[in-house]
């Protein structure tokens, strides 16, 4: 069964524009750990952008085509599977698989956009239906160190488990998967508040100060419930998490840093990888697994 | 053989698509038409007086009616021309209304297809036998399906016209939701008060027989004839002994391993218990889930405390038969479950408040309970977790119902006005505390209704928002209740000490299994469906038998009382006579050509293809066939389409009817 799996584990990659830049350490985490895992990528050839920032509020036939194009692309390049690392890539590119699927209008207007149409099912996954699909098992087999001293609080944000309708892989209200692959690191997981609350990430340059609020009372929630670390499996939640903590400071001069990884970065560590070697050290608020180990216990 | 047309104008529903003048002159020439006229409304009195006086003028032998389905007056022009003396089946109905001018704009397609329509008929009818009237005979008993207040008061309307009842309720006692709610609206009397009189006079009535904790296994025959087996489960309590005396409950050593249900799980109850204490019968049952004696063979102290010596550990389920002439169904409703089923993918539970993980976010029943004098807290306000007095309150109307997402599009039509009233009863209660309640619109349609909601706002101070809300959870121990108020255009977020859920009413988990057991349809929901929406709103389409209460949809106990009395009023009207006339559109079983295959019985939505043996002159079996009970056929005609060798003869469509209608075109 694992065999057969393994055959078949081959997946096309769509980076997203942020992968190649603010979230760049979220791509190298990413090859590094899936290559551990044993799976293979190929970055769909001419990629462009999905269409999810300013094109889905201004102009709905471009957002469509932009998504389109890149599936397309697979399409042609062989690809039945890939994976959006970017929860906004994610939603875009299945929202608009939705309305062509279910809109004949425009599946017209997007293939004569295109001058192709579209055959094949092209699945896309995120990342952590990638880990569900590569399975936690195959985590903890490959496990160097058990993050024992890390409490997790794991943020899905809004747009990775919806709309219900389509993102099946787990239930949009109490989503649970994201524990379940962190678990497999070692680390525990806390019962919190503000896994599926927005974290504005789509005000973050034109409103940080709702940014800034949205995304304290996220991090503050966490700490409430006793977690030391978050992870995020989003560049746009991962920004506003990470780097706004510095203005967040200045409305707030009470915060205290808080970490916050991508889920990559987390399973990077347990397959026995550095921060350096994983990008951590990339992030505004500094994380060290080491810092977190009590004195003398012997590990790190 | 004579034929008259008469083409109906339905105002200007027909005719502003179909040259009715046209039609009619065509038909005149039609081989076999004596008379054919046009009018504007056929159906009215003077439209049935040119029916019959051109029956007697023309001395016609059969008719056909250009006009609506006849659904709608195939009835009405039956009548007409029996009473000008022909035989009410031979009049054929050709639908220019629903079949042609509504469904059509062009005018002249429509009035060939209309006159297409009308030949048919023509047709049909020449080959029309005249049919009578079945006769079937009535047992004078009705069976009652559940106890609750639309149960009761159907047994008691019918008990009072002097016919015998059985009541058969699942519940160790009668009364239903009803008994466990507090106060009630539109003007706050108390449930109970008004409810057990009525239990009490069900318990005595002489024509009444009450089987409590029973469950109706099986349901056959027909309008009249019923033959009802009734499981009933053992209470391991005699009936006949015990007193109610209440000792066996008391010394119960199992106190709290079971949640009572009565309570809607606020509180416990032992082992050997009654629902409540003014249940009926007040007989208690002993649950052997928990029981210590049927667990593990020991214990036994109920038996050693009972002086009239009515415990008993080896009583068994009884089954028994009854002859019943018609049914009312009044099995009522259950409360939507927040909680997460994830076998259940059509209710999705409401991960956003918790699935159902934070005790102090109940369900309008729980609220019932706890400001109920006779519930868990002595009707003081008290939330579950610790017991404190609730000072901030919010009630959550449309949870579940009106949301497609969550697997109900429907209004459950009474939270608005419970949510009012519990809302009320807390600001009675807690002087000083604050409630609020998030609605979508106000429904309070009913006599005193938008007065009693008005109440609430204005004296009780009753703080109303207009808006959803998105999230519950919990942090230093108060419920963060987040939301929008869509009038302010603004995001609110309370922090109370308690949230109560106006949850959809939905049907009795059992409800589909009943359905099937008794033949009746039922909707996507597992709601019963009526007979007609309008016209017969208490009728199931099953002829004989009703509908009662919540069953059929969601309802307060006025509506459910009134639909009670109309069924109960239907029953007695059917049983009135000592005979019933039955529509002889009935299929028949030529039993020489019937092979005997009984795909016929597979097929039949009605259970009235029942096996028949054929025995030759010595009593000797040689083959079965299928025989079809005319009390029960509903004459659909299924069987005949499917019978293999053309044995079925659906009368009033008989082969050669069909055929000619068709080669007609
Ligand atoms: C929170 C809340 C507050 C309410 N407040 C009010 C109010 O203030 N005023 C008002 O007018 N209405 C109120 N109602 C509505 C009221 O409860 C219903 O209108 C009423 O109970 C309907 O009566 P029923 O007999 O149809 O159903 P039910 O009360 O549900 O009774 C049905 C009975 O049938 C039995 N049964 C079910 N299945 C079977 C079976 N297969 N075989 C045998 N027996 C069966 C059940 O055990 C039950 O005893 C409220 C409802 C709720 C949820």
């Amino acid at each position: 069964m694992n065999l057969l799996k393994e055959v078949f584990m081959k997946y096309g990659y769509f980076p997203g524009c942020s992968q190649t830049g603010s979230a760049k350490e979220y791509d190298i985490s990413l090859r590094k750990v899936i290559e551990k895992l044993g799976v293979s990528f190929d970055e769909i050839e001419d990629w462009s952008c999905c269409g999810a920032t300013s094109a889905h509020v201004t102009n709905h036939k471009l957002s469509t085509a932009l998504a389109m194009r890149n599936i397309m692309l697979a399409e042609q390049q062989g690809m039945e599977n890939i994976i959006a690392p970017c929860a906004a890539c994610y939603n875009r590119l299945i929202m608009s698989q939705f309305e062509i699927a279910n809109h004949s209008g425009i599946r017209k207007e997007t293939e004569e956009l295109l001058s192709a149409s579209f055959q094949k099912d092209v699945k896309v996954f995120n990342v952590l239906e990638l880990f569900l699909n590569i399975g936690i098992d195959k985590i903890i087999e490959n496990r160097k160190r058990e993050l024992n001293d890390l409490k997790v609080a794991c943020y899905y944000g809004c747009l990775l488990v919806r709309p219900s309708g389509l993102t099946k892989f787990d239930d949009a209200e109490q989503p649970e998967s994201m524990e379940k692959i962190a678990e497999a690191t070692g680390a525990k997981t806390i019962d919190w508040n503000y896994k599926v609350e927005c974290c504005g990430a789509a005000h973050s340059i034109a409103r940080r100060d709702i940014v800034v609020d949205l995304s304290k009372k996220i991090l503050d929630d966490a700490k409430y419930h006793g977690a030391n670390v978050m992870i995020v499996a989003c560049p746009m939640c991962h920004t506003n998490l990470d780097m706004r903590q510095r203005v967040m400071k200045r409305t707030y001069p009470e915060h205290e840093d808080f970490p916050v990884l991508y889920i990559t970065e987390l399973i990077g560590l347990a397959l026995g990888m550095d921060e350096k070697e994983l990008g951590i050290d990339l992030h505004f608020i500094d994380f060290n697994y080491k810092d977190l180990v009590p004195e003398n216990s012997g590990v790190g | 053989m004579k034929i008259g047309v008469f083409i109906c104008h339905c105002g200007e529903n027909i005719s502003s698509t179909v040259d009715c003048p046209r039609v009619a002159k065509i038909c005149e020439s039609y081989p076999g038409v004596e008379y054919s006229v046009d009018y504007k409304y056929m159906c009215s009195d003077p439209g049935q007086n040119l029916i019959r006086e051109a029956i007697q003028l023309y001395k016609l032998d059969a008719i056909v009616i250009g006009s609506c389905s006849p659904h709608m007056h195939e009835r009405t022009f039956r009548n007409a021309a029996f009473s000008a003396g022909i035989n009410p089946f031979m009049v054929e109905i050709a639908n220019l209304r629903e079949h042609c001018s509504w469904v059509h704009d062009d005018i002249e397609s429509s009035t060939l297809k209309a006159i297409e329509l009308v030949r048919m008929a023509i047709e049909k009818v020449k080959r029309d036998k005249p049919l009578s009237k079945i006769n079937v005979p009535v047992t004078k008993r009705v069976l009652v399906i559940g106890g609750g207040i639309a149960g009761i008061q159907a047994a008691l309307d019918v008990a009072n016209a002097g016919y015998e009842v059985v009541l058969v309720e699942k519940e160790p006692s009668i009364g239903g939701h009803m008994s466990q709610l507090s106060e009630t609206f539109p003007t706050l009397d108390c449930s109970q008060c008004i409810l057990t009189p009525r239990m009490v006079e069900v318990h005595q009535h002489p024509k009444i027989k009450l089987l409590t904790y029973s469950e109706v296994v099986k349901v056959e025959g027909f309008i009249g004839n019923f033959k009802v087996t009734i499981k009933k489960k053992a209470r391991h309590i005699n009936e006949d002994l015990c007193s109610g005396c209440g000792m066996c409950i008391s010394k119960c050593p199992i106190k709290k391993k079971a949640y009572n249900s009565f309570e809607e799980d606020l509180a416990f109850r032992s082992a050997v218990y009654i629902p409540f204490s003014q249940a009926i019968p007040n007989i208690p049952v002993i649950d052997e889930t928990v029981c210590t004696y049927f667990q593990t063979g020991k214990c036994g102290m109920c038996l050693k405390v009972c002086d009239r010596g009515a415990i008993n550990f080896d009583q068994k389920d009884t089954v028994m038969v009854a002859d019943i002439g018609a049914i009312i169904v009044a099995t009522g409703y259950k409360l939507y479950d927040i909680e997460r089923k994830s076998a259940d993918l059509k209710y999705k539970g409401y991960g956003e408040y918790g699935y159902g993980k934070y005790r102090d976010v109940i369900d309008g029943l729980q609220f019932e309970r706890i400001a109920s004098a006779s519930g868990p807290t002595s009707g003081e306000m008290k939330r579950p977790s610790d017991g404190k007095e609730p000072k901030k309150i919010v009630f959550i109307q449309c949870v579940g119902s009106r949301d497609d997402s969550k697997g109900i599009s429907y209004c459950s039509k009474i939270c608005c006005m419970y949510t009012a009233k519990q809302a009320m009863l807390y600001r009675h209660k807690v002087h000083d505390g604050e409630a609020y309640v998030f609605y979508m619109d106000i429904r309070a349609g009913g006599k005193m209704y938008e007065e009693f909601v008005r109440r609430a706002i204005e004296e009780d101070k009753v703080k109303y928002i207009r808006g959803r809300v998105s999230r519950i959870y919990e942090e230093n121990g108060k419920y963060i209740v987040k939301g929008e108020d869509t009038i302010a255009g603004m995001p609110v977020e309370i922090d109370a000490d308690m949230v109560v859920l106006a949850t959809a009413m939905i049907p009795q988990d059992n409800a589909p299994a009943l359905a099937r057991t008794i033949g009746i349809p039922y909707d996507k929901y597992g709601f019963f469906n009526e007979s007609h929406p309008k016209l017969k709103p208490v009728e199931s389409t099953t002829a004989g038998v009703f509908l009662a209460g919540a069953c059929q949809s969601p309802k307060d106990i006025p509506e459910s009382v009134a639909m009670a009395s109309a069924a109960a009023c239907k029953t007695i009207i059917l049983l009135s006579s000592d005979t019933l006339e039955r529509e002889p559109v009935v299929a028949k079983v030529n039993e020489d050509l019937c092979a005997g295959c009984f795909y016929c019985q597979k097929v039949c939505p009605f259970g009235a293809v029942e096996v028949k043996d054929v025995k030759d002159i010595n009593g000797i079996v040689y083959k079965e066939v299928a025989f079809i009970n005319q009390g029960v056929c509903q004459g659909c005609g299924t069987c005949t389409a499917t019978c293999l060798s053309k044995s079925i003869e659906l009368s009033g469509f008989n082969n050669e009817e069909i055929f000619a209608e068709i080669a007609a075109l």
